[in-house]
């Protein structure tokens, strides 16, 4: 199984409803986040293209930072997420600095966190809260390798992309366009 | 017009907007632990070669700072961790493809080898006090006769924690600045000049300093052409990789860099440690000291300049 | 190195064998992984939940509070059976969170004092607090009446009050959501289709095949099933055409966006229907069926050609005629959105009435993928004796408004104000759930009203600028604390929600229904709060309903069938409008009779002079008006507003990204802060924008106060729509300056 998150920058209308819904459902404390918007314009006015993505850890197929993890700290779960044990990292910050995407902060309380997921959400049963709040219902989560799932369909039917390809971490967050 | 901007209010403290997680503690780190392997090289490889008479400095007194250099370096990793309480982790477990693992074993070791070469050397170093028990001095005994054994140990250590100090910046892919082929050699020269620097400067004997003046100078040409190389590198390199050049020849850290690190700190010293060997008479400690001095500023540079750097996307 | 990754791959990959998404999918994370931090506490803990629906705005969105057996709000989420939200609610109402943890809140009664020679405010008992709410009532009742004291609401505390007020004898009532929001378009839909538009708006934008957005800019304006709606449209492929001077989200993801000249919607709208008629690809069928008035239509709008229009809107006839043919083309499934804050230029009833003339041409008010027969199921009144009959009301403050349909907050200002025009004195002010400084233009005639008040009493839930001006403040519990009305909206279906308290009140804060009954008992008026909690009230009336509040607690939404009839038009049948024609008046008999324009007519609004620019505003998709700036969580998002730019005017001005600037408008009223330069393609060169809500300027407010500057403030020129007395404010122009002006005068 390989989970996978593909949004669709066509309806996402940058309402940042993901990020207070993860900061709520995960309990990051105010002032961190662990997946935020941005926005990027193009063109000159009246031609003037815009981009809203919600971006995240992307659970990098190969991910740096479990690679340079000392303690296992950061390691690959079930599905390909990447997580952090808190009760096992030393707070090195090394895996922070190997991140291209700055995906990950150092808790209040020392050990480095991200996003997870929602892992314990997954185990209920249940999706990503912020893909479950979303107010386009422009994220969409699921096995990439069920060719039957909705995000499998999805990148086989439209166009998309992941974010800094060239960084050659393979993320599993991709971005319709 | 092009913009970018976050509209979530994301302002992570220390990382937003550019990484502050590595601070000067790491800088000071990376620069004891080069300057520990320098010396530890030389006096391994001096012993190696049957030549302890001539670096008297190198394998004695030399030992005792790389011990403090150590442990200093090892507490000020130890500061800059934020889950410190964990930190016994890192032994519970190698991981190869993490230089901060392997770093973390070969220091391990590497300190407990330079424990027992003073230990071999305690009756030369403190002729005043002897050792007490009976079982300290068969301990001595056997590691006098195993120096040579020791320094083969060590030899390769050394090289190992010198390219380790660049290795554990230059694996970042994520930080343009430090990732790049000539960073771990470059520090590992870096680390053997200042070792080298160090041991000139507590080094009475002028054949020994002499030595270790030319040494030196064979290694900062050989880092002026490898800081070359590096620049050449990134000016080949791609967009990001200019980005990042650009901090160092034309941003914030240029003075710094270009001042410090490469005229105090490296053609300076040169120029009088050449003079000195031209026969002129030059106070060392001067060369040595800038040396030295170049060396902690390079390191705390380029930790802080990388962190400037990221991928943009 | 590279090896390495590779064979790192393989290993991720064997440890991922095909396991199907489901609830055991991950059973192989160690279970520890949930220590990441304070989150296992939360995984730990049972979570209660109770049913709620939501006050951060007016959308009334059904929602579950999550709480864990320490009593601590962990999170909200949306009912999955609410057609306001269908489980999802939008940031504002995530974040709602935020409302109640606020640690800025207002805490317990204050009373304003001298405290040598300088006013303030003492924290006082409830006793005292409201004796001194009665005593003033009582005074202003026996010297003018009960008239003179009026209620300025917004929100669920005002319906509370009303009761009161109504029993104590004014009629009194007025709030900014009519005459500063969406009154005009009311007024206008009224007289064109005999059916106000209400909210939520009866809009089938889920079905629609074309739908087009006259400034309106959801996606920003986050009314929850809207967006939800746009984006099945944007799914469904439908065409979006977003008429806009600035490059609005909804402008971003539309077809064609019109990057019209502010101020001249109306010529853009006449053309349109110019087209429509005259390469005849109107709705014939219906137009014929229920239009009135069409050939006056048609002779009017006979000038107004494509290539009239684009020298006024700066929009090319090419593209005027293409969105007209792609409108007509999906007609009847073709929305013309009627906005919803629509009080910009004086003129705004009669483009609300060109737009649902519009919509009259293409045949969609009535049809699926246009405009719905909304219907929603009436909350019987908890028994109470009569009301007794004002002398006069809201409706005498807006006589001179022949079609003004709720009282005007702009009028009962003004009518506080001593003076030989002073026909209907108001004295006395008990505002509630509405921060007038913030959302009320003209601040120095408000100021000057307030001064003018023998009495005046705040309840709100924050110490937001106009509890400053009170004699009296009572903190009301935040929505998540407290029991309400029941939530009856219109809808496709009809549905009801329940607010029940998620967790006792807070501090020494109180519900608005406890202050409105205790009062009432103050003022001998027992009799029309004849319960000890107003959860008998919601339960008497629930059971009338056929439910009850033990199952309405389970089930927070309930879901009726339709009474009135089919959702849309019905083949063969035919429809009867409630106009006095019965039908779609695109030529209105009312109008001419007050000697008003029949049909909407283009009129010019004045643009801003050198080094002026207009002042444009709009919604921070994270923040509601000014009640949410302070809100922890939301404020974590969007802390203050940015003055948004053109890169040309950013030259012009010589300013850069970030920078701090001030604003001075036409009037030579001053922000009280700096604001932070946006430069941005996605602004006109002749406008500024900005969010609305920002700029606040009492201290007490630890996260808001001096973050961005106020729109408000900055509004101090308005034009009053003849029609309803809606006050346009969107006619004021402001300079850009580099210092602070006001330093500047004191040196
Ligand atoms: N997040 C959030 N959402 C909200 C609210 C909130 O506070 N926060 N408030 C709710 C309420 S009560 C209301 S009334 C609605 C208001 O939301 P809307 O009804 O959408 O308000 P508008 O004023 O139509 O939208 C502002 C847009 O009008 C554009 N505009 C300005 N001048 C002109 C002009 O001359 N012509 C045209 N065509 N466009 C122009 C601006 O550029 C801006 O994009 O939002 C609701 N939704
Ligand atoms: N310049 C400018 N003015 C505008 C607008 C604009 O876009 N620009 N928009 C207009 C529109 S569309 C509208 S609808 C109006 C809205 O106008 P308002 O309803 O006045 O909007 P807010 O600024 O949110 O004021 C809400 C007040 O209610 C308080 N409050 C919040 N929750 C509760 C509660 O549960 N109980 C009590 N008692 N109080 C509570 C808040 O603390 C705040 O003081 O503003 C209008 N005015
Ligand atoms: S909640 Fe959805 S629409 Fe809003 S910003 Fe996140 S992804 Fe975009
Ligand atoms: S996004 Fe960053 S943190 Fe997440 S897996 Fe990839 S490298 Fe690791
Ligand atoms: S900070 Fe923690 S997770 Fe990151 S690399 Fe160090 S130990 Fe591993
Ligand atoms: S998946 Fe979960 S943890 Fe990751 S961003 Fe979304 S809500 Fe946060
Ligand atoms: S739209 Fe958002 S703020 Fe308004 S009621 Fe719904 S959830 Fe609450
Ligand atoms: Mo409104």
């Amino acid at each position: 199984m390989k989970y996978a998150m593909v949004i669709d920058t066509l309806k996402c209308v940058g309402c940042s409803d993901c990020v207070v819904a993860c900061q709520t459902e995960n309990n990051v404390p105010i002032g961190y986040c662990r997946d935020w918007v941005t926005e990027s314009v193009n063109g000159s006015y009246p031609h003037v293209e815009l981009e809203l993505k919600s971006e995240r850890c992307n659970h990098c197929d190969n991910a740096p930072c479990v690679r340079c993890c000392p303690t296992g700290a950061s390691h690959v779960a079930e599905g390909g997420i990447v997580l952090v044990t808190a009760g096992e990292c030393i707070g090195c910050g090394a895996c922070i600095e190997s991140c291209p995407y700055d995906a990950r902060f150092q808790h209040p309380d020392g050990y480095v966190d991200k996003c997870t997921f929602c892992a314990q959400r997954l185990k209920e049963g249940q999706l990503p809260a912020c893909v479950s709040v979303c107010p386009t219902k422009c994220m969409y989560f699921g096995d990439l390798d069920d060719p039957t799932s909705k995000v499998s369909h999805l990148l086989q039917s439209r166009k998309h992309k992941v974010l800094a390809p060239e960084a050659g971490t393979k993320p599993n967050v991709y971005y319709l366009i | 017009m092009q913009e970018e901007i976050f509209i979530s209010g994301r302002n992570i403290p220390k990382i937003d907007p550019y990484l502050e997680i590595w601070h000067f503690p790491i800088s000071l780190y990376l620069f004891l632990g080069g300057m520990a392997a320098g010396i530890i090289f030389f006096a391994s490889l001096f012993t190696v070669l049957r030549r302890e008479k001539q670096v008297q400095t190198a394998i004695k007194p030399a030992m005792i700072i790389v011990l403090i250099a150590l442990i200093i370096g090892l507490l000020a990793l130890f500061y800059d961790l934020t889950h410190k309480l964990y930190v016994w982790r890192l032994y519970t477990t190698i991981r190869i493809e993490s230089p901060m693992s392997w770093g973390a074993w070969v220091l391990l070791f590497i300190t407990i080898g330079t424990f027992l070469w003073i230990l071999s050397y305690f009756s030369e170093l403190f002729p005043k006090w002897d050792l007490k028990f009976k079982w300290l001095k068969q301990i001595e005994q056997f590691l006098i006769k195993n120096r040579r054994n020791l320094a083969l140990i060590m030899l390769p250590l050394s090289l190992i924690l010198g390219i380790y100090t660049g290795i554990l910046l230059s694996a970042f892919n994520a930080r343009p600045l430090w990732n790049n082929a000539i960073l771990g050699p470059l520090f590992l020269v870096s680390g053997l000049s200042t070792g080298a620097a160090c041991i000139i400067l507590f080094s009475k004997d002028h054949y020994e300093r002499k030595l270790f003046s030319k040494i030196d100078l064979a290694l900062i040409f050989i880092e002026l052409a490898l800081i070359v190389h590096m620049i050449m590198g990134m000016y080949a390199g791609s967009a990001v990789q200019l980005e990042a050049l650009d901090i160092l020849i034309g941003g914030e850290y240029t003075v710094m860099f270009f001042v410090f690190v490469i005229i105090l700190g490296l053609i300076f010293p040169a120029i009088l440690e050449g003079i000195e060997l031209l026969g002129y008479k030059v106070p060392v400690a001067i060369p040595a000291i800038l040396i030295l001095i170049g060396g902690l500023i390079f390191r705390m540079v380029m930790i802080e300049a990388g962190q400037l750097t990221r991928y943009l996307y | 190195m590279d090896n390495s990754r590779r064979s790192f791959i393989k290993i991720s990959a064997l440890g991922a064998s095909g396991i199907a998404f489901t609830t055991t999918a991950l059973s192989a994370i160690p279970s520890d992984m949930n220590s990441n931090g304070a989150k296992d506490k939360k995984i730990g803990s049972i979570l209660s939940r109770s049913a709620t629906y939501c006050e951060v705005c007016f959308w009334k969105c059904a929602a579950w509070v999550y709480s864990d057996e320490k009593g601590n709000i962990q999170k909200i989420i949306g009912n999955e059976n609410d057609p306001h939200c269908y489980g999802r609610l939008c940031p504002r109402g995530t974040g709602g969170v935020g409302m109640y943890t606020d640690e800025d809140r207002l805490k317990t009664p204050l009373i304003r004092t001298k405290i040598d020679g300088k006013d303030s405010f003492r924290e006082a008992s409830w006793e005292e607090a409201l004796d001194l709410v009665a005593k003033n009532m009582e005074k202003i009742k026996t010297e003018y009446g009960p008239e003179s004291m009026a209620l300025i609401k917004h929100g669920s505390p005002g319906s509370h009050l009303e009761h009161l007020f109504k029993a104590y004898g004014s009629d009194t009532v007025a709030e900014p959501a009519y005459a500063q929001c969406r009154g005009p378009r009311e007024t206008g839909f009224g007289l064109t289709f005999g059916s106000w538009v209400g909210s939520p708006e009866p809009t089938d934008i889920r079905d629609t095949k074309c739908l087009v957005l006259i400034g309106s800019h959801i996606g920003e304006n986050m009314h929850n099933s809207q967006v939800q709606e746009m984006s099945d449209a944007i799914d469904n492929g439908a065409n979006i055409i977003t008429v806009d001077p600035r490059c609005s989200t909804a402008a971003s993801k539309s077809q064609h966006w019109l990057a019209i000249k502010p101020a001249t919607d109306i010529a853009l709208l006449l053309s349109w229907m110019h087209v429509l008629i005259y390469e005849d690809i109107y709705n014939k069928e219906y137009v014929e069926k229920y239009g009135s008035g069409f050939e006056a239509l048609k002779k009017h709008v006979k000038p107004f050609s494509p290539e009239w229009a684009y020298g006024i809107t700066t929009v090319k006839p090419k593209e005027i005629r293409k969105t007209a043919r792609i409108m007509a083309a999906a007609a009847p499934s073709t929305i013309v959105h009627p906005g919803r804050h629509v009080t910009w230029y004086g003129d705004d009833s009669q483009r609300a009435r060109a737009i649902a003339i519009l919509n009259g041409l293409l045949g969609s008010w009535g049809n699926r993928g246009g405009f719905y027969f909304k219907e929603k199921i009436s909350v019987p009144k908890f028994p109470h004796p009569p009301y007794p009959h004002p002398k006069w009301g809201w409706k005498e403050l807006v006589e001179k408004y022949p079609f003004a349909e709720m009282g005007s907050t702009m009028e009962v200002i003004k009518a506080s104000i001593p003076g030989a025009d002073q026909k209907y004195p108001i004295k006395g002010w008990f505002v509630a759930g509405t921060n007038l400084v913030a959302s009320v233009p003209k601040r120095k005639v408000i100021e000057e009203a307030i001064q003018s008040l023998d009495f005046m009493v705040v309840m709100d839930t924050m110490p937001m600028e106009i509890t400053g001006y009170a004699d009296v403040i009572l903190p009301e519990c935040t929505y998540l604390e407290r029991y309400d009305g029941i939530r009856s909206a219109t809808n496709r279906e009809p549905s009801i929600a329940l607010r029940s308290p998620a967790v006792p009140p807070k501090y020494n804060s109180k519900p608005a229904w406890w202050m409105a009954k205790e009062i009432g008992n103050r003022l001998d008026l027992a009799e029309y709060f004849n319960y000890n909690d107003y959860e008998e009230v919601i339960d008497w009336q629930l059971k009338e309903m056929g439910s009850s509040l033990e199952e309405m607690k389970k089930i927070g939404v309930k879901n009726f069938k339709r009474k009135s009839g089919a959702l849309y038009m019905q083949k063969g049948k035919t429809h009867e409008f409630a106009t006095p024609s019965g039908k779609i008046e695109f030529y209105s008999e009312e109008l001419a009779s007050h000697g008003l324009d029949p049909i909407p007519v283009y009129t010019s609004h004045d643009s801003p002079k050198q080094g002026f620019y207009r002042l444009n505003y709009g919604r921070s998709p994270m923040h509601t008006f000014s009640r949410t700036i302070n809100n922890p969580n939301l404020s974590d998002l969007t802390s203050e507003n940015m003055l948004w730019v053109n890169p040309k005017v950013a030259r012009i001005e010589g300013l850069k990204n970030n920078q701090e600037v001030w604003l001075q408008n036409q009037d030579g009223v001053n922000s009280s802060f700096p604001i932070k330069v946006r430069v941005t393609e996605r602004i006109r060169w002749d406008s500024v924008y900005m969010y609305h809500g920002f700029g606040h300027s009492n201290k007490k407010l630890t996260r808001a106060h001096g973050k961005g500057a106020s729109d408000t403030e900055l509004i101090s020129r308005i034009a009053i729509d003849p029609l309803m007395g809606g006050t346009g404010m969107r006619g004021n122009f402001v300079k850009i300056l580099l210092d602070n002006p006001i330093k500047e005068t004191i040196l």
